[in-house]
């Protein structure tokens, strides 16, 4: 028999191999991450819920929390101070979640309303990605230990300094050398590229499938959007890519780098934020994925995930007035 | 006998666990006759029956204790030999809720003496149906629809569905029925089919129900019969639903304020067909049906043919009575049937199920979370409604919302109490929205009357003022243009007064 608390705890579990494989790719930042985000996550749940004169056991206990701060905690960069996940996921839960009455009437998806927030409020801490393993040769990761300090007191070893640390990500190398004239061939030679996106990323998202597959198995989520999103980015990549193959990037680059199969099985499947009705689900998923691809290639951030979910969750009262099915016998 | 292969897959529903094991073990069982009947006067749709005994009367097995001229009702007859003890207002379980009815209660005397019937049968068609009509038959399905009335239609019938799917867990009663009469019941759907002029005709039994599939063909096969046909459906709840069982099968929507009666579509449950030839055969009016008697908290489970108006504690006691955990009485299946006040109410037409559940058959986890709008429950309701929007709108009494969501359309079948990962209980939400929806449809069809009647005062008003000012006018008209006018409209007045007063005098 499933519950709302046994859906969350799948969430949960489909995410886990690709938090392994995160774990081995950047170190332990993520691990540190979640945990900060998720006590940020319940304790301002708990303040609301006191507010709000409501039982906070059985909220407190549905999982959902913990699944806005896993989702959240993928999205930030893995080595960064404490307040970054706390900050994102206490929004989260105060603005995107609570605001609207709680969990199943939010009309935001909460962990990329945190996202966002935090990528406007310190756009420098977002943009502090570490290397994955073996994408750069001579660098090496910080332990747990010095992961912690830095977390927390914002030091790191003596000899080194953060922009020693840190390197572009795949998206934003490629998004800036096409910018600088250069061509993806050339840029798709680099070393923070593997065999079909970036260096460590194509893994990570290879897991992060698994995990959707998962939920798909398990009927937590259906067809409907995984297929739509992702279909919506690859269309429009193929063509262009076919077209000019020099300025824009091949279609499995923009499957495996970025947030794209995160997005298209954990984020955007989301349904208290998501259509209701398959058709619904599909015109939502679609657009998800077309607003992705287009922000990413026009736009001014190196991935647009987030800013498409949350212009499509506006979008949903529209989308779920006009794709009604039709009722049984009537026209 | 020729295989029917329905023309669609179902859309919605749900697969749940069936629960029919234990009480088709063994034969149905026979000859429990109460110590008392308590036979309502409506156990059917339609008006009430009007007694046509006394107290204290002795009345024969067979015997009609109670008569309506209208079609829309059925008779009443004495299920068994003995004396009118009195006729007083009781609780009957009726489709959907226990309700006050007039009943005559009846002291048996063991003897179970019949009354003698006509067995021949008539070749006129309105004969027939009056003697359908005044042998009390109704849809033993559970809906109870007077079916003299539902076979009346002058509509040429295109099909003629005996609705055997029986997709409700725990109920076995037609499954075993088949098994045991299926000669009868092939009969009596060659009679029907006759009798409507029907197209064809299409038997539908869920796939998991193999014995009653086997018994129906042989029947067939003996009785060398090719005019029916047999379909096995996907055992999906609710394929059994009228509705859903003409789209299943013919791939036709019937138009949601229409029965499918009203396009030719006739079903009538398998119980009913078997009433109605053994009323053909030997003229015996509906005194008897099968009743499934199932549950954890039963000693035995099994079917019974039940004498109608008896009461439900002599028949548990006929089953082995109660075991020692029982949690709840239900009256039909677990999912539309309804937990029952007490023991001692009767069966009736309506009743096919019984069920005592322990207490592990009840879902005790009664948390309930809130909508995580996952739309499961759209996916399986049949009705191709959205619970969730419907829920949300009958939770803030958005009267205007839910009619456009279609309230009206929900077939109360409890596919998405089944699916919900929040517990909610969608159904009883719905059931009781429906009662304060048809408030307000009542108050808007008053208001809207209200609203025409003070326009068309108003509009009476500015008529009337319009017509005397222009009296008015034309007067002053006429005076201006001939002097001697005004002379002569006084004379005329003073004569009209003149000529009243002498009339008054007189």
């Amino acid at each position: 028999m499933t519950s709302v608390p046994v859906v969350m705890r799948r969430v949960l579990y489909a995410l886990l191999p690709a938090a392994a494989a995160h774990t081995w790719y950047f170190g332990t930042g993520l691990v540190i991450n979640f945990c900060v985000a998720a006590i940020a996550a319940m304790l301002a749940e708990a303040l609301v819920l006191r507010l709000r004169h409501r039982p906070a056991r059985q909220s407190l206990s549905d999982g959902s929390a913990l699944v806005t701060a896993a989702l959240l905690v993928f999205a930030i960069p893995p080595l960064t101070p404490w307040w970054v996940p706390g900050f994102g996921a206490a929004m989260a839960m105060l603005l995107a979640k609570h605001l609207y009455g709680g969990l199943g009437r939010n009309l935001f998806n909460p962990a990329m309303v945190g996202y966002v927030i935090l990528l406007v409020s310190f756009p420098v801490e977002m943009t502090q990605w570490i290397p994955p393993r073996m994408g750069d040769l001579d660098y090496e990761h910080l332990g747990l230990l010095a992961n912690l300090n830095y977390s927390f007191t914002g030091r790191l070893p003596a000899e080194l300094a953060i922009d020693a640390l840190t390197r572009a990500t795949p998206l934003d190398t490629v998004k800036e050398g096409l910018r600088g004239m250069r061509t993806f061939s050339e840029l798709r030679a680099g070393s923070l590229f593997g065999d079909f996106g970036g260096r460590g990323w194509e893994w990570i998202n290879n897991f992060i499938a698994v995990g959707g597959l998962y939920l798909l198995y398990r009927g937590t989520i259906r067809w409907h959007i995984p297929v739509a999103v992702l279909a919506g980015i690859l269309l429009p990549a193929t063509v262009l890519y076919l077209l000019d193959g020099n300025r824009f990037p091949s279609p499995g680059f923009h499957l495996f780098s970025g947030a794209a199969l995160l997005g298209a099985f954990f984020i955007a499947t989301d349904p208290v934020s998501a259509a209701e009705s398959v058709r619904g689900r599909l015109i939502y998923g679609a657009s998800i994925g077309v607003l992705t691809y287009a922000i990413r290639t026009w736009g001014g951030y190196p991935d647009g995930l987030a800013f498409a979910v949350l212009l499509m969750n506006a979008a949903v009262p529209l989308i779920d007035r006009y794709t009604r099915p039709r009722i049984y016998g009537r026209s | 006998m020729r295989e029917f292969t329905p023309d669609r897959r179902v859309r919605g529903g749900v697969r749940i666990a069936a629960h029919k094991q234990t009480s088709t073990r063994q034969a149905i069982r026979r000859g429990l006759i109460p110590r008392q009947l308590i036979l309502g006067l409506q156990q059917h749709q339609g008006s009430a029956a009007i007694p046509i005994v006394e107290p204290g009367q002795s009345v024969l097995k067979g015997q009609t204790i109670a008569h309506s001229d209208s079609l829309r009702s059925a008779d009443v007859h004495a299920s068994t030999s003995g004396r009118v003890r009195c006729i007083e207002e009781r609780l009957i379980p009726a489709a959907h809720e226990v309700h006050r009815s007039l009943c005559i209660v009846i002291d048996t005397d063991g003897q179970d003496q019949a009354t003698t019937t006509r067995a021949d049968w008539p070749d006129d068609r309105l004969e027939r149906l009056a003697r359908i009509r005044d042998a009390g038959i109704v849809g033993l399905g559970g809906a109870v629809f007077p079916t003299a009335d539902k076979l009346s239609s002058h509509l040429p019938c295109r099909a003629l569905i005996v609705n055997a799917a029986e997709c409700e867990p725990y109920i076995s009663c037609d499954d075993m029925l088949m098994r045991e009469s299926a000669r009868e019941i092939v009969l009596g759907a060659k009679m029907l089919r006759e009798l409507l002029a029907a197209e064809e005709c299409i038997i539908a039994i869920e796939e998991d129900k193999s014995e009653a599939i086997d018994a129906i063909m042989q029947a067939g096969r003996d009785l060398e019969d090719e005019s029916i046909k047999l379909a096995e459906i996907p055992a999906i709840y609710p394929s059994g639903g009228e509705r859903q069982l003409v789209e299943l099968l013919l791939g036709i929507e019937v138009p949601s304020t229409h029965y499918p009666s009203m396009h030719g579509y006739i079903c009538q449950n398998v119980g009913t067909v078997f009433a109605l030839q053994r009323l053909v055969s030997t003229g015996e009016p509906l005194t008897r049906r099968i009743v499934t008697v199932t549950g954890d908290g039963i000693a035995a489970p099994q079917n019974v043919e039940v004498l109608l108006g008896t009461p439900i504690s002599e028949l548990i006691e006929f089953c082995g009575g109660y075991g020692n955990d029982v949690s709840r009485l239900v009256l039909g299946g677990s999912m539309m049937g309804y937990a029952l006040p007490s023991d001692e109410l009767p069966i009736t037409k309506a009743s096919n199920c019984i069920i005592a559940a322990a207490s592990a058959e009840v879902r005790h986890d009664s948390r309930e979370w809130p909508c995580i709008r996952c739309g499961d429950c759209g996916s399986a309701c049949p009705a191709r409604l959205l619970p969730q929007e419907l829920l949300r709108a009958a939770r803030s009494r958005d009267h205007p919302q839910l009619s456009e969501l279609g309230l009206e359309d929900c077939i109360e079948c409890g596919c998405c109490d089944v699916v919900c990962p929040s517990h909610i209980p969608l159904t009883e939400e719905f059931r009781r929205a429906k009662y304060a929806h048809a408030r307000y449809e009542r108050q808007l069809v008053f208001s809207a009357e209200s609203e025409q009647r003070f326009q068309r005062r108003g509009q009476r008003q500015q008529d009337q003022a319009r017509e005397s000012a222009e009296f008015q006018d034309q007067l002053k008209q006429n005076l201006s243009e001939d002097p001697d006018a005004r002379e002569r409209a006084i004379r005329a007045a003073v004569a009209r007064a003149r000529q009243r007063r002498e009339q008054d005098e007189q």
